[in-house]
This record gives structure tokens, C-alpha cells and sequence, in this order.
């Protein structure tokens, strides 16, 4: 950039398409993941998932493998944490989704202290309950939806549809 | 043939030993993913786990699938078209840390192609006649697709 006689450097700042982190550990997540991800056909998608046969086997382009952590191994998560906080600096994404669990949590967590748009889409199978993880990300996530219309009755999480 | 599957998280003896026992009096020949377990069933092969890859292909070879209430499992069989029998896990065997896979099971009796059974007898009962099973995912779900185009819209107005 130009300015009076000198050529000043620019960061490129902005991406060229909106950049996408969408994050799902292994299994029930993950396939609920890849059911929803032609709705990001606008955005360059990135993946996160706990398992690197997933991101081989679904052929999606760019991902990421963490470690998968739950309540009961809080080293783990802690791990997987900084491992995310390194993938969330790097991509610097627009907006972070996740269909669960704790990996996807964390993600939303950190995306949220860096100023992303954050989802979370709690998973089918809790029917009569916002999982755990889901509660926790109902109260800071820019939007969190459940599957189940008749969970979205408090204000905190909403209803758009179901993947079954 | 007839895939068995348990999920990549956690075994579940129950489902494998009734498998095993029921076997005998089928003629698809069955195999099973039967996660991290001591059993070492007499009529059925049967391995730990399977790559994405051989869990689909097992899917897609399969005629009938026998599975845990995942999510995961439901989801692939809907994929490929095959009737699922869903065999929910309890808490109070200690199965599961609750039984939102009995909540599962239950929301989904309605879904064409699957089929949900609670006890062994049940289990047995649809094997033997399970050639009167339907193919699960025949329809797009209406559902799915208020979901996505939702999420589609959501996402276009993110500055």
C-alpha cells in the first residue's frame, strides 16, 4: 500500500471466502457433521475431528486431528485444548460449528474468545436433554440448536430441523 | 450377511452373546464389531473395530444390520438403504452412563427401516423373519433438509 512516498506493508486480513471450522469427534458427530455440511457450500470449510481415518475415509479437504477427550480425562482435554487453541490462531476462521462433543466444546470456547461466530448443534441422539457439553455452549454460543422441538423452549437453544 | 456393530466407544457383551447364540439358527452368515471385550463368541467372526472405510463397506455388503442405538451406526445404515435392528443399551446393566440410547430407540420407532428390540426374544423374533425387513433412508427426510436450508440462511447473514 502506498502512502505519501513509500510502499508500506499490508497484512492480508481478510480471507477471500468466509473460512469455516467445523469440528466433530468420532462416530454419531462426526456422521452428523457430514449430513449438515452441504449447508457450507458458501464458506472454505477446515475439520477438526479426533480420528485421521475420518478426514481420509469423507475426503473433505483440510482438517485437523485431536485427541479425543471427555469429563473423565481432564489431561487430555487440556492437551486437546492447546492443540486447538494453535489450530483456531492459525485458521483465524469467520465462524466455528460443532455437532459435539467436548473437542467440538472447546472449539467454540476458544472461537468465542477470539471473536468468531460460534454453533452448536447438539447431537440427535439426546432427545430428552441437551447434552451436558450442549447446556455449556447454550450460554455463551452465537447460536445453539437442538434436534428436538421440543427442547427449544427456553430461549437458549432453538430449533431448525433434525438430521434423522 | 449380517453386520453387527457396538460403537466405537464402549463393548456391549449383552448384544455380542446373544448375536452369538442366535447365530446358529440363521443362514446369513454374521460378523461383528465388537469393541474392546474378553468374549471370544463360538458362532459368529468377529473383530475389536473397523476402519471408516470396512465399517461402510461392511454396511453396504450387509442385508440386515444388528446395532447398539448410536447415532453413527443409524446414520450409516440410512446411507446405504439397510433395515437396522436397533438393540438399546441400559444404564442399569451398566451399559451406558444413562439411557439416552433407550430415548433413542424409542423416538425412532417410526422411522421406516428402523426397527428397535429391547429384549433377546425380540432381537431373535426380527431375525427370523427378517426378510420381510425395509430398507431404512428411503425418503429424504423433511426434517434434514428444514435443518440444512436453516443453517444455510443462518450462515449467509454471519457478517
Amino acid at each position: 500500500m502506498k502512502v505519501g512516498g513509500s510502499e508500506l506493508p499490508l497484512r492480508d486480513s481478510h480471507h477471500e471466502r468466509p473460512k469455516l471450522l467445523a469440528a466433530a469427534s468420532g462416530g454419531g458427530h462426526w456422521e452428523q457433521m457430514l449430513v449438515i455440511s452441504s449447508a457450507f457450500s458458501s464458506f472454505e470449510v477446515v475439520y477438526i475431528t479426533t480420528d485421521k481415518s475420518l478426514l481420509e475415509y469423507a475426503d473433505v479437504g483440510r482438517g485437523y486431528v485431536v485427541k479425543d477427550c471427555n469429563r473423565d480425562t481432564p489431561l487430555t482435554a487440556f492437551i486437546t485444548l492447546f492443540k486447538i487453541m494453535k489450530i483456531v490462531v492459525l485458521e483465524r476462521p469467520n465462524c466455528i460449528v460443532s455437532t459435539g462433543a467436548l473437542p467440538g466444546l472447546l472449539c467454540l470456547l476458544v472461537g468465542k474468545i477470539s471473536g468468531s461466530n460460534t454453533i452448536w448443534i447438539d447431537s440427535v441422539a439426546n432427545g430428552e436433554k441437551l447434552s451436558m457439553c450442549g447446556q455449556l455452549a447454550s450460554r455463551f454460543a452465537s447460536l445453539c440448536l437442538t434436534q428436538w422441538e421440543h427442547l427449544a423452549h427456553d430461549g437458549r437453544s432453538f430449533y431448525l430441523g433434525s438430521v434423522l | 450377511m449380517i453386520f453387527v456393530t457396538v460403537g466405537s466407544q464402549l463393548p456391549f457383551d449383552r448384544l455380542i452373546k446373544i448375536m452369538d447364540e442366535a447365530a446358529v439358527d440363521l443362514s446369513d452368515r454374521v460378523f461383528a464389531q465388537m469393541g474392546k471385550t474378553n468374549l471370544v463368541p463360538k458362532h459368529i467372526s468377529a473383530v475389536e473395530k473397523v476402519s471408516p472405510i470396512e465399517f461402510n463397506k461392511f454396511m453396504r455388503n450387509s442385508r440386515v444390520i444388528v446395532s447398539h442405538a448410536g447415532i453413527g451406526s443409524i446414520l450409516t445404515a440410512q446411507k446405504w438403504k439397510k433395515p437396522i435392528l436397533i438393540f438399546p443399551r441400559r444404564a442399569d446393566l451398566g451399559e451406558h452412563r444413562n439411557d439416552h440410547q433407550l430415548a433413542t430407540a424409542a423416538a425412532l420407532k417410526q422411522v421406516p427401516g428402523v426397527y428397535v428390540a429391547l429384549t433377546a426374544d425380540e432381537l431373535r423374533a426380527k431375525l427370523i423373519s427378517s426378510e420381510g425387513l425395509v430398507p431404512s433412508g428411503g425418503q429424504e427426510s423433511v426434517l434434514r433438509r428444514d435443518l440444512i436450508s436453516g443453517l444455510r440462511q443462518y450462515l449467509s447473514r454471519l457478517g
